[in-house]
């Protein structure tokens, strides 16, 4: 069971290997132990470092699922799987996700699909299994990592953007559905985070790291906020950002 | 405060064994004033006792009463007063039903004298996946003690035969002290507090340096009749609680802040007496004072508080002291602290109550909350107390069998009546209380 702060006794990451998922575990479990279950592709050396870590935190249990993001219907099968053979799953948090190369994706469009494959209907698929097993269980949380990025969309990496404002768009509406079932949502927003993803990128204003997004989500889950903000003043940027008219937006470098 | 969960809610059919319709096992709600997770069945099945409340049958020579267990505390109480009689145990709210007092097997101010409500059943008519029970402290009295303090996870108390203290008046003779620092409510209360029926304590956790943990104490008894004035000898029994004021479901967050409990308790301080003797207050104006305003916890607003309740034995003042001056150190906006001595514990394995000193207060929750709060649990371990599962939310798992050092006996008495573990709540399942949650 999740207790009054929000902490969490079993948790599953789909997309183990991701950094920002594997700092939150880490933050987590300095918190309270708690069996991890970690869901990514089979033989990934970052899910494997994310196992090592949670062990070394003191984790009772750590194990895996795979499944490929490529094929969203493995997603769904994964999630299954970890329910069935663990019972009750207090935290899911979905971390999968690709950046893309825009230029390229702009170029060829099977490059874009697969950016739209893993970031939004691989999500979907994710949001509404662990959905439907959360709201059976009458509890749980489901934290969906979603990006500034997708708040409004930019000329330099729409595709990534648009396939994460859909998917922040989804959990929002799974959030409602689920709403007095038990079992709630929680969006995650982060701005620009110095990870392996973005790495070689000059980093955007703002820019943070994944420890920090950790902590802000240990914190929002605690306060039970529906969207977590990482770091907090982006929501107010992003008041004036949606309402910039479009060819000052357009503009804007980055 | 504390995670939500869904389940199903459905009446109680008294006759047979209990029978949980869905996978997920079936738990008895009251009022459902748990601070925590303690009436929560996640998935599962929640039976309602509070449409059960019919049944008062008041024995005045034997002075005892047979009541179901869904009956509140509230309706108990017009019934008994008007007839000369008090409940053996009330606490600080009256909006309790009497199945969810055993099964937290609930104190009030007077401990110290006639411990906790478990010492005051007579018998009680148990519902179990094995059948209906009749269980007492001679029949059955591993069960008996096992369902007092054991959270509704041996059964569903049907109704329960309560001993009931006489009274002559529904006033209090109350005496009130104010002391300006921790030490000096110590020593009043162990030097005096058995003198008196019912005694507690407020602390103004905010108060910082040398008024670190200044007090307002507060001792009394049932007046006689020869105690009132003359004009309201005619009446004594009067009893009119009221709810005079409404808190709105949407109460502005943030109202409840540091800044304004300070005023608060500012105001709650200054206003108490250096010293009064005799003062004549109603049962709801002593036992109940939180009751006048319904709904206060909304005060607290959607983000919500905590409670935190722990019990430290006597020789430990040490550790109260540390307590209140972590809290008050951090700055938590809590509210005032409630200070109690507590006298013997019953039998009991799962029974909170343990000689000692008990300290209760509000917590918002801020960031930083946990790791204070896990702080103040490894000393309380430390000097052998421990924490109130009615009113926990987030202590760690594994604290639990050192608290609470009889449980595996607690629980070999609960396998005998649910061998399948149909009784669950969300706080047996974070706190793993039956055994049954081991791996999570």
């Amino acid at each position: 069971m999740n207790d009054a702060l929000g902490l969490p006794q079993s948790i599953l990451v789909l997309g183990g290997g991701s950094e920002i998922a594997r700092a939150t575990v880490r933050a987590l479990l300095v918190e309270r132990p708690a069996t991890i279950i970690l869901g990514g592709r089979r033989g990934s050396a970052a899910l494997d470092q994310t196992a090592e870590e949670a062990r070394q935190l003191g984790a009772p249990k750590v194990s895996t699922v795979a499944f490929d993001a490529m094929d969203p219907a493995s997603v769904g099968g994964a999630v299954d799987e970890a329910f069935d053979s663990h019972g009750d799953i207090d935290l899911v948090i979905v971390a999968f996700g690709v950046l893309g190369d825009q230029d390229k994706a702009e170029a060829d469009p099977t490059a874009a699909i697969e950016v739209a494959t893993v970031n939004y209907a691989a999500a979907v698929t994710a949001g509404l299994a662990a959905g439907n097993r959360l709201k059976t269980q009458g509890h749980g949380t489901l934290l969906a990592l979603s990006t500034v990025a997708g708040e409004r969309v930019r000329r330099a990496n729409f595709v990534y953007g648009s396939s994460k404002a859909g998917m922040d768009s989804f959990y929002q509406g799974l959030g409602d559905a689920l709403a007095g079932t038990g079992a709630r949502v929680v969006i995650v927003r982060p701005g620009f985070v110095r990870t392996r993803m973005t790495a070689g990128m000059d980093a955007a204003p703002f820019a943070t790291d994944a420890d920090s997004v950790a902590r802000a989500i240990v914190t929002g889950l605690a306060k039970g906020s529906a969207v977590i903000w990482a770091p907090g003043l982006l929501r107010w940027v992003f008041v004036i950002f949606r309402h910039l008219p479009r060819a000052v937006w357009r503009k804007i470098p980055g | 405060m504390t995670a939500p969960t869904a389940a199903d809610v459905v009446p109680l059919d008294q006759t047979g064994p209990i029978l949980a319709p869905r996978s997920r096992g079936i738990l008895a709600r009251g009022l459902g004033r748990s601070y925590g997770d303690a009436a929560q069945n996640a998935g599962g099945t929640i039976v309602d006792a509070t449409v059960h409340d019919s049944l008062i049958a008041i024995d005045r020579r034997g002075a005892t009463a047979q009541v179901a267990a869904g009956v509140s505390l509230d309706r108990l109480l017009q019934r008994l007063v008007p007839l000369g009689f008090f409940v053996p145990v009330t606490p600080g709210t009256r909006f309790v039903t009497v199945g969810g007092a055993i099964a937290a097997d609930v104190h009030g101010k007077n401990h110290h004298r006639d411990g906790s409500i478990g010492n005051h059943i007579r018998s009680m008519n148990l519902a179990t996946p094995r059948g209906v029970v009749a269980v007492s402290p001679e029949l059955e009295p591993d069960l008996f003690w096992a369902t007092t303090g054991g959270m509704g996870l041996t059964g569903i108390v049907l109704d329960a035969t309560l001993s009931l203290p006489r009274i002559e008046t529904s006033l209090l003779q109350v005496d009130t002290d104010r002391t300006s620092d921790l030490d000096g409510v110590l020593a009043l209360m162990t030097e005096g507090d058995h003198r008196y029926h019912y005694s507690v304590a407020w602390i103004d956790c905010l108060a910082r340096g040398r008024h670190l943990g200044r007090s307002v104490l507060t001792r009394g008894d049932f007046a006689t009749v020869s105690d009132l004035p003359a004009s309201q000898r005619s009446h004594p029994l009067e009893y009119k609680p009221a709810v005079r004021i409404q808190v709105p479901p949407v109460f502005p967050s943030g109202l409840v802040n540091a800044a304004s409990m300070r005023l608060f308790n500012e105001a709650f301080y200054r206003r108490a007496p250096r010293s009064r003797r005799g003062e004549l207050q109603s049962i709801p104006q002593f036992f109940h004072p939180l009751d006048v305003i319904g709904h206060w916890n909304r005060m607290y607003g959607p983000r919500g508080f905590l409670q935190y309740q722990s019990v430290v034995p006597f020789g430990a003042e040490d550790t109260l002291r540390r307590a209140v001056e972590r809290l008050s150190g951090a700055g938590v906006a809590s509210s005032l602290a409630v200070l109690k001595r507590f006298g013997p514990g019953d039998p009991g394995p799962l029974s909170f109550p343990a000689e000692g000193w008990t300290l209760a207060l509000d917590v918002a929750v801020v960031p930083g909350l946990t790791a204070l709060l896990d702080q103040l649990d490894d000393e309380v371990v430390s000097v052998g107390g421990r924490v109130y599962l009615a009113k926990d939310s987030r202590v760690r798992r594994g604290l639990i069998p050192t608290m609470y050092p009889r449980l595996n006996e607690w629980r070999s008495v609960r396998d005998l009546v649910d061998p399948d573990g149909l009784l669950v709540s969300d706080l047996d399942r974070r706190l793993n209380l039956s055994g049954r949650w081991e791996t999570r």
